[in-house]
């Protein structure tokens, strides 16, 4: 437990893609105890496992090496710590690479932790053999069907490992599939030596941590009122200023731009929400509607009078399957009568493919004309306004990959056998890309055992 | 009146699964008591009737001034079988805001418009 009143947590990456520079400048701009980084999507982890299956030191956020490369001196020089789920499916890869570069930098000593335990791939056998149906959340399916498909299998984990390890020292705590708002939470209970029971706190650390889990998307990113946020070009990112008490603050550095007010903190409460009374992790179950949320200064927000409950005995799972083929190819219309003519090149694809032999099902294919109301279909008249050029996307999936590739040859060819101002074909022919599906489940806790592993550098 | 629903309201939006959650945020507690009455699920399931295939359910939180939208079949399968452009249902907060909707005065007058 410290003696700091006040625990200042930033998250610098939303995830794996997001601003590179965010987490540079949370470190060189203003003061900083804590910085997380969340790489993980549920589609990252299958592609970590297939990268990890052709290279046993693979399967992690490389980004974040380059990171503690950039910005490692400094870290340890202000004493900032980190805490970021880059582990992916290899977190003791992670933790090498990490440590080779502090090396390199003469930082020596520098304790390094990983947290394992999340990964269940190797144990699916023997849990489904065990009567664990892992069946699927949304649609009650078993999942032993789909066994053979299984390229990824992780329990989100919850706070309480990463706060052990920052018990041990660590200067860095790498996880692999944890929740995203318990890389908040878990250096709030090393802090304040918050209780498994602790419901309360917890939960308002679960709320602080979901705020600020999508890095600026609570700090005037992606906002309703985009017109009014300051300097979007320096925007910065958020910081969680945590008490002891379970309040908190929603604060960013100084001189950074964006936008910090009880709409922005909102429009990030409501994101990815379902039932506002039940956010379900872990370590709690919190109840969002409890929070009272209020401007406190200028982009400064408090949040207070979180309650939440206990958990249930289950962690979430996260499994990825090989789930089929799909290919996608575009090609721009210029005018006049841009609409009519992508419409046509559409059904000359599918007819021409269609005297070839290959039909694909209306759910295995899709038309899109962009320029004419894609993303709002039905909503905006659609083809009410007649657009100056289109973007004419089509696609095709199915299980069957020579069928999706077939496709994928039938779209150049409308250059020059379709209607005139058909161009922007640049990428070559479409090819078949797997499909990455998702299996959320439930498993008992009790199936899964958490270690914390510490090295200096 | 008849105004855009963003005249009264926010909203944010991602997926969830095979869906797409969409909470609407009021800009004022007269906006929110008009919005917990009139914007019902099965009214945002019919302005959304051509993009979401599946059912519409509502969350309502008068603590936090805000309704939550669950869209069930909104990305043409969702993650990465969806061949869509919004795959994630990025846009349809938006979608949502452009309904049209007949608002009295009285409320209007207690909502501060944004920006």
């Amino acid at each position: 437990m410290s003696a700091r009143e006040t625990v200042l947590v930033a998250n610098g990456q939303g995830f794996w893609g997001d601003s590179i520079i965010a987490p540079v400048r949370l470190v060189r701009e203003g003061p900083l105890h804590y910085l997380t980084l969340d790489y993980l999507a549920e589609v990252t982890m299958s592609i970590m496992q297939k990268l990890r299956s052709r290279a046993p030191d693979a399967g992690y956020a490389t980004d974040f090496v380059k990171l503690i490369d950039r910005i490692g001196p400094e870290l340890v020089q202000k004493n900032i710590k980190v805490v970021a789920n880059a582990g992916g499916v290899n977190p003791r890869a992670c933790m090498s690479a990490v440590l080779a570069v502090l090396r390199k930098h003469g930082l020596h000593g520098v304790k390094v932790a990983i947290v394992e335990g999340d990964d269940i791939l190797g144990s699916l056998d023997q849990l489904l053999a065990q009567g664990h149906s892992l069946a699927n959340m949304d649609t009650g399916a078993p999942l032993a069907p789909f066994r053979a498909q299984v390229t990824s299998a992780n329990v989100y984990l919850g706070a309480f490992p990463i706060a052990e390890a920052l018990a041990q020292g660590a200067q860095i705590v790498i996880t692999g599939r944890g929740t995203d708002p318990g890389l908040v939470l878990g250096p709030l209970i090393h802090e304040f030596g918050w209780k498994p029971t602790d419901y309360d706190l917890l939960a308002a650390g679960t709320v602080a941590g979901h705020i600020v889990e999508c890095g600026a998307q609570c700090t005037g990113g992606n906002y309703t009122d985009w017109r009014s946020v300051p300097d979007m070009a320096r925007i910065g990112y958020p910081i969680v200023a945590a008490r002891r008490d379970g309040t908190f603050h929603i604060t960013k550095h100084a001189q950074t731009g964006g936008l910090i007010n009880v709409s922005t903190v909102k429009h990030q409460l409501a994101y990815e929400m379902g039932d506002p009374r039940a956010y379900i992790g872990p370590d709690v179950s919190a109840d969002f509607t409890t929070a009272r949320v209020e401007q406190d200064g200028p982009d400064r927000v408090k949040i207070s009078g979180v309650k939440g409950q206990a958990p249930t005995p289950t962690y979430k799972v996260s499994m990825s399957y090989s789930a089929g083929w799909k290919a996608l190819g575009e090609l721009t219309i210029s005018g006049p009568d841009a609409l009519a003519k992508s419409q046509l090149c559409a059904r000359l694809v599918w007819e021409r493919l269609a005297f070839d032999g290959y039909h694909y099902a209306a759910h295995e294919r899709l038309e899109e004309h962009v320029g004419s109301g894609v993303c709002h279909a039905g909503i905006d008249g659609g083809t009410s306004h007649e657009p100056v050029e289109v973007v004419l996307r089509l696609g095709v999936k199915g299980p069957d990959r020579a069928k999706v590739d077939r496709f994928g040859m039938e779209l150049v060819p409308l250059v020059t056998s379709g209607p005139p101002g058909v161009t922007g074909f640049a990428g070559g022919r479409p090819k078949a890309s797997e499909i990455i599906g998702f299996w959320p489940a439930l498993l008992a806790k009790s199936t899964i055992s958490t270690k914390v592993e510490v090295v200096a550098s | 009146m008849i105004v855009p629903l963003s005249r009264i309201a926010c909203a944010r939006s991602g997926d969830k699964g095979e869906g797409s959650n969409v909470g609407v945020l009021a800009r004022s507690p007269a906006a929110y008591a008009w919005l917990e009455r009139e914007l019902t699920a099965e009214r945002v399931r019919a302005h959304m009737s051509g993009i979401n295939l599946g059912g519409v359910k509502r969350y309502a939180s008068a603590e936090l001034q805000l309704l939550n939208f669950i869209l069930e079949d909104s990305l043409g399968g969702g993650g990465s079988a969806s061949l869509k452009t919004d795959a994630q249902g990025k846009t349809h907060g938006l979608a949502v805001l452009r309904m049209l909707v007949d608002v009295p005065q009285e409320v209007l007058d207690q909502t501060e418009a944004g920006t």
